[in-house]
C-alpha cells in the first residue's frame, strides 16, 4: 500500500479553499525585484476533498495509542484524553495573543500560575518555569541554571557534568550545548549508579550530576540519598531527568530527595499527546537556591487579591535569570491540557496513576519473565528492560519488534538503554487494562517460541504492515529529502 | 576476517602502512564489520597536522557514528576523495580502495609501537567473546 | 474522574501474579522518609465540572476571535481552514510517537516529507528539517549550526537589531556557555548596510529578518554577495514570515544559506504563544551540520516507496555529546497542521492570502497616515505590519482601543527600541475586515494628542 504524494494530485488552477476578495482599495505593488516570479510558488493545487482523503489515508498507515497498546519505554504512551483537546481549543485560550496586555488574559495567567504551583507541589520544588518546550529543552534550561549558579558564586572552575551510562542521549547533548564536559559513570550489577565511581568523580570541578530516577532500566536508584549527598558534598548540584516521573507522582518528591532541578515532560506524565514527535512541554522545577536563575519570565501575583477580588497576575523577571529559552510564554496549549488532566485527577488520582503504572509493568514482567532474559532482576517501576535475543536463536531485538507489528502491537523501545545488549524497553502505562496486558504478554510469549521454532518469520516481519522493512542504508547514501526539483539558483 | 601482514594496527581499529616517508591509513575489516553498512565518510583537509590519537575522520552507518584516529602523528598530504561518493568501499575493500588518508609521519618510530597483524588478529578474537 | 481500567479483582489478580501483598510493596526501595507524601492539590472533578471550570477561565480572557486584533510582532491572527484542525485531531496523527518504526508510521513520515518539500518550495531552499519548537529556537539552532560548520574556528555572530527582540534574547541564552560573541544589535537603528561592515573572518553567521520586526522588507540586492565575499564568507541566515513568501522573493533565490522562521502563521492558533512551529531550511551541502529530524525516501525489498527518519547519526540518541543539538521532541503535529494548511491553500491560496495582507495593511497605513498626530514609517516597503509614531503613549492608546472600542491594539515598540518610543507596531491580516480597519482608524482619530 503506497499513497501518492500530495503534489501528485495537482491540477493547475485548483485550490482547496476560497478566500474573500479584497474589501479595500488595492495598494500600489511592490518593486518587482522584491517579488517572487509570479508562477514560481511550487505548492500543490488540489481540491479540499483531495486534501481530506489524502491525509486521512496517510493517517491510517500509522499505529497510534488510539489503535492499541504502545509500550515504548521511557515515552509514557498513556491515553491522551480528548477532554484536554477540547479545553485547549476553547476560543478564549486558543485565540489569545501572547503579547496581549496581561490585564486582558488573566484567565491564561491564572492557569499558568496554578500549574506552576501544582508542579512545585508534586516535585517538592521552590520554583517552576513553564517555558521549556520539551524535555531536552528543559534539560538545557536546567544545566544553564546550574552553570549560572556556580558562576554567580564566583566558582569558575566547575566544568563537568556527571551522567550515568544508562542516560538518555539528550543528557550529554544538552551538556555540550551548555559548553560543559560530560563524564560518564558506570552502573553497578543491580543497575544503580556505581557509587565508587561516583565518589571518585566528585570533586570541585563538578557542576552537577544528571540522574533519571527511576532510571532507564525502570529501576529506582537504591542509593539515591547517598548519591545526592556525594554530589552535594563536593559542591555540585543534582539534576533530575523527569522522563520517568510517571512512576513517581505521589510516591516521592524529587525535591524531598534533594534534587535541585528537574524537568517534567507534560507529554509523558501529564497526558498531552505526542503528536508523532511533538509538540511537547518541559517545565523545570528548582530548589530555593536556583529560583533566581529561572528563565525569563515567570508568572507571579503582582497584586494580591482582596475579599472577593482575585489577585492580579503578571510576568516577572527572575533576578539572575539565564534569559529566555524561547519566544513568548512556553507551550501554553500544552499547559492547558496538563492543567485539565491534573484537575480531573486531583492528588489521589495522580498517585493512583503512578501506582497502576508500576503495577502494570510488574504484572507484565511477571507474565513474560520465564521466556525472556532479564538483566537486572528487581521489582521495577513503570517500565522494565529485557534482552531481545537468546543464545540458541539467531533473532535480534529488532526482529521481535517487527514481529510484534503482526500481532497488532507497537514495538517497545529498541536498543536502549545502551548498557543492555539487544534491549527491549517496555512501558505499558497505567491506562492499559489487564486484558490488554495479557494479550500483549501472549504475543511476546508466542514470539519467543517462534524465535526458536521459526526464526525466519521474525526476520522477515512485519508481514501485515502497510510496508515491509525499508532500506535505510540506501536512503542515507542517496539522500532524497524533498520531492520537488532543485531550484535552478541552488545548482550553481 | 582479513589481516594483511604488511600493515600495523591500533586498538581503535585503524590500519597504517608505511612506505618510505609516506603513511597510508584507514579502518580495519573488523571495524567495518562492527559498524555495518557505512553511509558516510568525512575526511580532513590536506595540510592539516595531527597528533597520534587525534581524530582525522568520521564514519557513519545508519545507526552508529565513529571517529577514526591517527595511528601515528603526521601531516595530511592526500585524502581519498572518492570515499564521499562511495562510502560502501569501506565495507567492500577496507585495506585497498577504502584507504582514507596519506600523510607524512612526524615520528616514524611510532609505527613500530603498533600491533602487527598477528597481535591485532589476537586482539580481535579476544573481543569477539 | 479517572481513566484507569482496573477493577478490584484485576488488582488482586495482578498483585498475586507479581507475588506481592499490596501496591505499597512495589515501592519498598523508595526511602521511607520521603515515601507517599501528602500532595496539596485541589480535589478531583468530573469531566463536566472540569469543562465548566476551564470554560470560565477561558472566557475571562480577551481573544482575537472576539475582538478586532491588530497585534502581531511574531504571532499572527490568520485564517485556518477547518480541515487543518480536523486532520490533526485524527487519533492516528495525534497519538502516535516519533516515527522510529517506519513500517507502522508511514502516515507521519510521508506527511513530514511533504512538509519538508513544501518548506523548500516556499523558502527556495534544498533541504528542510522536520521542525523546531518555534521560530526563536530555530534561529538559535542556526547559530549553532554555523559555528559547527566552521568547526568552532569562528566565534562571532552578527545579528540585525531589526530581528525580533525575543529571538535575539534566545540566541544569547542558547550560546552563553559557548563563549560566542553576539553583536550587531547594540545600536537599535543600525541598518543592514552598516551591519555588513561588521563582517570579518571571525564571523560565522550574519542574521537578518525580512520582513523585519517592523514589518519592513529588507533590500536583498547584493546582500548574499557581500556576506559571502572573500575573507568573510560567513553564512547568511534569513528569518522570514512564511505568509510573506506567497508574494515575496524566496531567500534561497537571493542567496541565503539558512532560512528560518515562525510557522505559526500557517494555520496554527495563537494559543497564547505556543505550541508553534520553527521551520528550518538550508543548502544540501550543509545538511550534516543541521539539527533536528529529517525524513528521507526509501524503498522496501519489493521496491515499494516509503519514508524513514534518516541521517539520525547527527542526533542526540546516537551521537550523544557530539550531536549537532540536543533536540528530540519537536513540533511534529504542528508541522502536520502546517502541511495540511499549505496543501489546502496551495499555490493560489498562498499568493492570495499574502496579497490580502498586503492590501489591507497598506489601506490601514494610508488611512492612519491621514490622521493628525500620527506618522507612518515609510522609509522601506512593508508587507503586513508597519510602525506608526503616535501622538500619545502607546499604552494609553491601547487602553482606549480596548476599553472603548473592543480593539486589541498594536505592539509598543518603545519597550525594546529607545529610538522608537511612542511608536506602535500594527499588524493587519486577511482576518481584519475593512470595517475593523475603519473602526481602528476612527478610534485612533479620537486621540490626536491635542
Amino acid at each position: 500500500m503506497t499513497e501518492p504524494l500530495i503534489y501528485d494530485f495537482t491540477s493547475p488552477g485548483r485550490c482547496g479553499v476560497t478566500l474573500p476578495e479584497p474589501d479595500v482599495p488595492l495598494a500600489e505593488g511592490l518593486p518587482s525585484d522584491l517579488l517572487r516570479d509570479a508562477d514560481a510558488l511550487d505548492l500543490p493545487e488540489v481540491s479540499q476533498l483531495d486534501v481530506v482523503r489524502h491525509y486521512l489515508r496517510l493517517s491510517q498507515m500509522n499505529y497510534a495509542i488510539d489503535k492499541g497498546l504502545y509500550p515504548l519505554g521511557s515515552c509514557t504512551m498513556k491515553y491522551n484524553p480528548r477532554l484536554n483537546e477540547d479545553t485547549a481549543r476553547l476560543p478564549g485560550f486558543a485565540g489569545s495573543h501572547p503579547l496581549q496586555d496581561p490585564n486582558t488574559v488573566q484567565g491564561n495567567l491564572a492557569l499558568m500560575y496554578e500549574l506552576q504551583d501544582w508542579l512545585k507541589e508534586i516535585g517538592g520544588f521552590a520554583g517552576v518555569s513553564l517555558q521549556p518546550a520539551a524535555g531536552a529543552h528543559g534539560e538545557f534550561t536546567g544545566i544553564l541554571m546550574m552553570r549560572a549558579y556556580h558562576l554567580d558564586r564566583g566558582d569558575t572552575k566547575r566544568t563537568k557534568i556527571l551522567i550515568p551510562n544508562s542516560a538518555h542521549g539528550t543528557n550529554p547533548a544538552s551538556t555540550t550545548m551548555s559548553g560543559l564536559k560530560v563524564v560518564e559513570l558506570p552502573s553497578d550489577a543491580r543497575g544503580n549508579i556505581d557509587l565508587e565511581a561516583l565518589r571518585q568523580a566528585c570533586d570541585d570541578t563538578v557542576v552537577g550530576l544528571m540522574i533519571t530516577n527511576p532510571n532507564t532500566l525502570g529501576l529506582f536508584e537504591e542509593h539515591i540519598e547517598q548519591v545526592v549527598k556525594l554530589v552535594h558534598d563536593c559542591g555540585g548540584l543534582v539534576y533530575g531527568d523527569g522522563a520517568n516521573m510517571n512512576a513517581m507522582v505521589g510516591i516521592a518528591r524529587p525535591g524531598d530527595l534533594g534534587f535541585d532541578v528537574m524537568h517534567y515532560n507534560l507529554h509523558k506524565t501529564f497526558s498531552t499527546p505526542h503528536g508523532g514527535g511533538g509538540p511537547g512541554s518541559g517545565p523545570v522545577g528548582v530548589s530555593a537556591r536556583l529560583v533566581d536563575f529561572l528563565p525569563d519570565p515567570v508568572v507571579d501575583i503582582v497584586e494580591e487579591g482582596r475579599d472577593d477580588e482575585p489577585p492580579l497576575y503578571g510576568f516577572v523577571k527572575p533576578r539572575k535569570t539565564i534569559g529566555r529559552m524561547k519566544a513568548f510564554q512556553g507551550q501554553f496549549g500544552m499547559h492547558v491540557r496538563a492543567y485539565t488532566y491534573m484537575r480531573v485527577h486531583g492528588a489521589s488520582g495522580l498517585r493512583a496513576n503512578s501506582e497502576m503504572a508500576v503495577l502494570n509493568a510488574n504484572y507484565l514482567l511477571s507474565k513474560i519473565r520465564h521466556a525472556y532474559h532479564l538483566p537486572y532482576d528487581r521489582v521495577c517501576k513503570h517500565e522494565f528492560v529485557v534482552e531481545g535475543h537468546w543464545a540458541d536463536s539467531t533473532v535480534h531485538a529488532l526482529d521481535i519488534s517487527k514481529r510484534l507489528m503482526d500481532y497488532n502491537f507497537h514495538p517497545p523501545t529498541n536498543y536502549f538503554p545502551l548498557i543492555v545488549k539487544e534491549a527491549l524497553m517496555i512501558e505499558p502505562t497505567e491506562t492499559e487494562s489487564k486484558e490488554t496486558l495479557d494479550a500483549f504478554a501472549d504475543a511476546l510469549l508466542q514470539i519467543a517460541d517462534e524465535a526458536h521454532r521459526d526464526p525466519e518469520v521474525l526476520k522477515s516481519a512485519p508481514h501485515s504492515a502497510p510496508i515491509s522493512r525499508l532500506d535505510e542504508v540506501s536512503a542515507a547514501r542517496q539522500l532524497v529529502l524533498c520531492c520537488r526539483p532543485i531550484p535552478e539558483w541552488a545548482e550553481s | 576476517m582479513y589481516f594483511p601482514a604488511d600493515l600495523r594496527y591500533t586498538k581503535n581499529d585503524e590500519w597504517v602502512r608505511l612506505d618510505r616517508n609516506t603513511a597510508t591509513a584507514g579502518l580495519t575489516d573488523y571495524a567495518q564489520e562492527q559498524l555495518s553498512d557505512i553511509v558516510f565518510v568525512e575526511l580532513p583537509a590536506v595540510g592539516k597536522t595531527l597528533k597520534n590519537g587525534e581524530s582525522f575522520a568520521s564514519v557513519e552507518s545508519v545507526k552508529a557514528a565513529a571517529e577514526v584516529y591517527m595511528p601515528i602523528g603526521g601531516t595530511i598530504t592526500e585524502i581519498n576523495e572518492g570515499l564521499s561518493e562511495t562510502p560502501e568501499a569501506v565495507n567492500q575493500d577496507p585495506y585497498g580502495k577504502a584507504w582514507m588518508v596519506r600523510f607524512t609521519p612526524s615520528d616514524a618510530s611510532e609505527f613500530k609501537a603498533l600491533m602487527d597483524a598477528a597481535a591485532y588478529e589476537a586482539y580481535c578474537k579476544e573481543r569477539a567473546h | 474522574m479517572s481513566y484507569l481500567p482496573h477493577t478490584d479483582a484485576d488488582r488482586a489478580a495482578m498483585l498475586a501474579s507479581v507475588g506481592v501483598k499490596g501496591i505499597e510493596d512495589l515501592f519498598a526501595d523508595v526511602p521511607a522518609r520521603v515515601r507517599f507524601p501528602k500532595l496539596d492539590l485541589p480535589g478531583p472533578l468530573s469531566e463536566l465540572e472540569v469543562m465548566q471550570e476551564l470554560t470560565e477561565l477561558a472566557e475571562s480572557n480577551a481573544s482575537a476571535g472576539q475582538f478586532a486584533c491588530f497585534l502581531g510582532a511574531g504571532a499572527y491572527n490568520h485564517f485556518s481552514p477547518s480541515i487543518v484542525n480536523h486532520t490533526i485531531l485524527r487519533g492516528e496523527f495525534l497519538t502516535g510517537y516519533t516515527p522510529y518504526q517506519p513500517e507502522v508510521s508511514q502516515g507521519t513520515l510521508q506527511t513530514i516529507y511533504e512538509y519538508q518539500s513544501m518548506i523548500c518550495a516556499l523558502t527556495g531552499m534544498e533541504v528542510s528539517n522536520a521542525s523546531h519548537y518555534d521560530g526563536a529556537t530555530s534561529l538559535a539552532e542556526a547559530v549553532i549550526m554555523a559555528v559547527s560548520h566552521f568547526k568552532d574556528t569562528r566565534r562571532k555572530v552578527v545579528v540585525s537589531p531589526a530581528v525580533h527582540p525575543q529571538y535575539r534574547a534566545v540566541i544569547r541564552t542558547y550560546v552563553q556557555g559557548m563563549g560566542l560573541t553576539v553583536t550587531g544589535d547594540e545600536e537599535p537603528d543600525t541598518d543592514i548596510a552598516d551591519l555588513t561592515k561588521m563582517l570579518d573572518g571571525d564571523t560565522a553567521i550574519f542574521i537578518v529578518q525580512s520582513p523585519n520586526f517592523f514589518g519592513q522588507i529588507e533590500d536583498p540586492a547584493g546582500l548574499a554577495h557581500t556576506v559571502h565575499s572573500a575573507g568573510n564568507d560567513a553564512l547568511l541566515c534569513v528569518m522570514c514570515d512564511p505568509i510573506s513568501l506567497g508574494i515575496l522573493k524566496p531567500p534561497g533565490q537571493y542567496g541565503a544559506d539558512i532560512v528560518v522562521g515562525e510557522g505559526q502563521s500557517l494555520g496554527i492558533p495563537l494559543s497564547y504563544g505556543g505550541p508553534y512551529l520553527g521551520f528550518f531550511a538550508t543548502r544540501k551541502s550543509l545538511v550534516r551540520q543541521m539539527a533536528g529530524r529529517l525524513v528521507g525516501e526509501a524503498h522496501d525489498a519489493q521496491g515499494r516507496r516509503g519514508f524513514v527518519l534518516t541521517l539520525a547519526t547527527r542526533e542526540q540518541h546516537i551521537k550523544r555529546e557530539r550531536a549537532t543539538s540536543n533536540i528530540c521532541t519537536n513540533s511534529g503535529l504542528v508541522a502536520i497542521a502546517a502541511t495540511v494548511y499549505l496543501a489546502t491553500m496551495g499555490k493560489n491560496g498562498m499568493r492570495k492570502v499574502a496579497e490580502l495582507c498586503y492590501h489591507k495593511s497598506h489601506y490601514a497605513a494610508q488611512e492612519i497616515a491621514k490622521l493628525a498626530g500620527y506618522r507612518v514609517r515609510t522609509d522601506k516597503p512593508f508587507f503586513k505590519e508597519f510602525a506608526v509614531q503616535c501622538p500619545i503613549p502607546v499604552a494609553e492608546i491601547n487602553a482606549h482601543l480596548f476599553d472603548e472600542h473592543g480593539i486589541i491594539g498594536g505592539y509598543d515598540l518603545g519597550q525594546d527600541y529607545a529610538h522608537l518610543d511612542g511608536h506602535m507596531l500594527l499588524a493587519v491580516t486577511e482576518m481584519n475586515t475593512r470595517e475593523e480597519i475603519d473602526g481602528l482608524v476612527a478610534a485612533l482619530g479620537e486621540l490626536s494628542g491635542d
